[in-house]
């Protein structure tokens, strides 16, 4: 398959691990903040082929993990009102909230339907028109423009009945909170998707406020170790610096136009990560000009009382304090068709992926 | 057939004259034999002195018409598949339907034929059967159920324990992967792709007798339906006294199959095939399994995929095509909803 199997070729991906192998004299830590690289790194086995020096964890990057469970409990809560469908994209339906959760909901009789663009869910406002449609808006710069971009077309073809209930969320301020905290990171792969979206400028302050470099990465194994070699290079060096690997999706202004839907659409709020706690100008909130289109000023419910789960390390996982193994309830209590917490529900979760991969 | 219908009504399910009709319009008609002509209660079969392999299997698969099949023929390849994999030649099925009032009567009848058709192919015959009809809403469309019996050889009895596998056997499939899957995934219009994916949904037991005439070496077989290839590895190995090792770069994923996986993020090893079986064989037999098997259009693309080895006890592991190592482990949860 053309422009796949050039970046899945074993002589190259071989060779770039020889050369890891000879760059890499003192132990490194290297976080991948993205999820899709969670999973892509833990199917190719590349773990195997790094030198004992390179240590890869698994950072915050994805959006099922990182959303609160009150977020969870609030879209159940509309789910049980008479005149509302939620449209979701897929991971989230299982996702356990305090009590609850939409797959327990949708088995119920609760009608939410599952979909895999924004457009489907404007096209169920267009057939149910006596009915309130609420799109469960999750991602990070990847995703966030595409609830803008269907906000929009919501007003320019009249559909009143269509409303977003927002939990995206933008990835630098998690990136910074996690060395504040004391994370043990020398480097990050940076995330490719939302890269392409916002360019590369937002990385900056980790360099120079941080002092740590930062590879934004493609996601098939060339890529992976080609970052990883571009990383090693760089600490061995003292040379930390923001430097794009996957040059054939990301610019380094990014995608201007993605950029300008999103902010006419959202405007920053401090927002609550699983793990991270509450970070400063870290969420996206419709803007008051668009007001009708939020889920969160137009439809009242009542939302049940806020319960964590006892045991689970959701949390220090998604901060890279722990890995999943460390979890007492991983692969015992906790498993992907008996999920506890939500890094083991989407594909991109780290326990999932350490679930299916490297138990 | 004649009918005054072009539905299916409730009181084709009553037990009563409709219901009557319908069997002997169609459902004789079409799946006629000797034995299921004497239309009593059982059918009564002649006890061959062997042992007799068992099977059951329900088919609910959305669509029931897809690329390369339909819900009729995956139930006849599905249930005769399973008798196969046992080392048994399929002798008899059972066919049962659910089926959802107001139901197209054209619709049922080109099942119908589909099934006789496959089953004359296979050599099977359908010797008893049902048919109940439900309240619009209860059921979707059609719902299938079929058992069927076959006739097990004593020497053959090891396979479906995979008692005699050792350290150094191969492991053969008989082509491509997760087409079932996605063919079915395709033909569900919400993703608006159009692929040229056909489901592999074929009965094997012609190709797997030819592999077992060429072998008596043949000590484990499964068919790789729900769960795809992984799950059928993973459950071989664990509480093993030995390990597997799989190369990812032996495997064969259709371009189209690939293409869908790369989309929606699934990985093919756990995608379901329909036509598919997983052998494990002694490598000094493999050659010849493998020529037995490439005899058979089912069977050209057979490909050794990996090895029984002595160490990851109780384990599986892919040689992913990077040259990287990681577990297979069980599906969990499901990737795709009614697949068969």
């Amino acid at each position: 398959m053309k422009y796949i199997d050039e970046y899945r070729d074993k002589e190259i991906v071989l060779m770039l691990a020889e050369e890891i192998k000879k760059a890499s004299t003192k132990p490194i830590r290297l976080m991948e903040v993205c999820g899709g690289h969670t999973m892509s790194i833990q199917k190719y086995g590349i773990p195997y082929l790094l030198p004992k020096t390179v240590e890869l964890i698994s950072g915050p990057g994805c959006p099922v993990c990182v959303t609160s469970r009150s977020y969870i409990d609030r879209a159940v809560a509309y789910s049980r009102l008479e005149d509302v469908i939620i449209t979701t994209y897929g991971d989230l339906i299982r996702v356990p909230g305090s009590t609850s959760s939409l797959d327990k909901e949708k088995a119920k009789g609760a009608d939410i339907r599952i979909v895999y663009s924004i457009l489907d869910a404007l096209m169920i406002a267009k057939e149910n028109r006596h009915k309130k449609i609420v799109f469960l808006g999750i991602g990070f710069e990847t995703t966030a423009p595409s609830s803008a971009a269907g906000i929009i077309k919501a007003q320019m073809a009249g559909i009143s009945n269509f409303y977003v209930y927002s939990a995206h969320k933008v990835m630098p301020p998690a990136m910074e909170t996690l060395i504040d905290e004391g994370v043990l990171i020398d480097g990050y792969i940076g995330p490719g998707h939302v890269s392409t979206i916002t360019g590369d400028g937002i990385y900056m302050n980790i360099p120079e406020k941080f002092g740590l470099g930062v590879v934004i990465s493609g996601f098939e194994p060339v890529d992976l170790m080609q970052s990883i070699l571009m990383l090693v290079k760089q600490f061995e060096n003292n040379d930390p610096k923001v430097e794009i690997e996957y040059t054939r999706a990301v610019k380094p202004e990014g995608n201007i136009k993605a950029q300008e839907m999103l902010d006419e659409v959202f405007e920053y709020r401090d927002d609550w990560w699983r793990g991270l706690g509450v970070l400063k100008n870290s969420g996206l909130k419709i803007r008051e000009k668009y007001a009708m289109y939020d889920a969160e000023e137009q439809i009242e419910v009542e939302v049940e009382e806020l319960k964590e789960p006892k045991g689970c390390i959701c949390g220090d996982i998604l901060r890279g304090v722990n890995k999943p193994k460390d979890c007492k309830l991983f692969g015992t209590v906790c498993t992907p068709s008996n999920p506890v917490g939500s890094c083991m529900v989407s594909s991109e979760g780290s326990c999932a992926a350490y679930y299916l991969y490297n138990r | 057939m004649k009918n005054q219908f072009d539905t299916i009504l409730l009181g084709h399910g009553s037990g009563g004259k409709l219901s009557h009709d319908l069997i002997s319009e169609l459902f004789a008609k079409h799946f006629d034999n000797d034995i299921l002509r004497q239309q009593s209660d059982s059918a009564i079969i002649e006890n061959p002195g062997n042992q007799l392999a068992f099977t059951t299997d329900s088919f609910v698969v959305d669509p029931i018409f897809f690329p390369g099949g339909d819900i009729g023929k995956l139930a006849i390849a599905g249930t005769v598949n399973d008798l196969a994999v046992s080392g048994a030649i399929p002798e008899y099925l059972s066919v049962g339907f659910i089926i959802e009032e107001g139901f197209g009567f054209k619709d049922l009848e080109r099942i119908v034929i589909t099934m006789a058709d496959e089953a004359k192919k296979a050599g099977v015959k359908i010797v008893t059967g049902d048919t109940k009809v439900v309240d619009r809403g209860k059921c979707d469309k059609v719902f299938i159920n079929s058992s069927g019996i076959g006739i097990l050889d004593k020497k053959d009895t090891h396979i479906i324990s995979g008692s005699r596998i050792k350290v150094g056997d191969q492991i053969i499939i008989n082509g491509s992967i997760g087409d079932h899957g996605m063919a079915v995934m395709a033909a569900r219009n919400e993703l608006n792709i159009t692929a040229d994916i056909s489901s592999d949904c074929a009965c094997l037991h012609k190709m797997i007798g030819s592999a077992m005439e060429a072998s008596s070496q043949i000590k484990f077989m499964r068919d790789a339906t729900r769960g795809g290839l992984g799950t059928v590895i993973a459950e071989l190995a664990k509480g093993k006294d030995f390990g597997i090792h799989i190369h990812e770069d032996q495997l064969i994923v259709n371009d189209g199959v690939r293409g869908i996986c790369e989309l929606l993020g699934f990985d093919p090893i756990y995608v379901a095939n329909e036509g598919k079986v997983v052998m494990v064989v002694a490598a000094e037999d493999a050659q010849h399994v493998m020529k037995a098997l490439k005899k058979h259009e089912t069977g050209k693309n057979a490909a050794i995929i990996g090895e029984i080895t002595g160490d990851h006890k109780g384990k599986a592991w892919l040689e992913t095509q990077v040259g990287g190592k990681r577990i297979i482990e069980m599906l969990s949860g499901q990737q795709l909803p009614r697949i068969c």
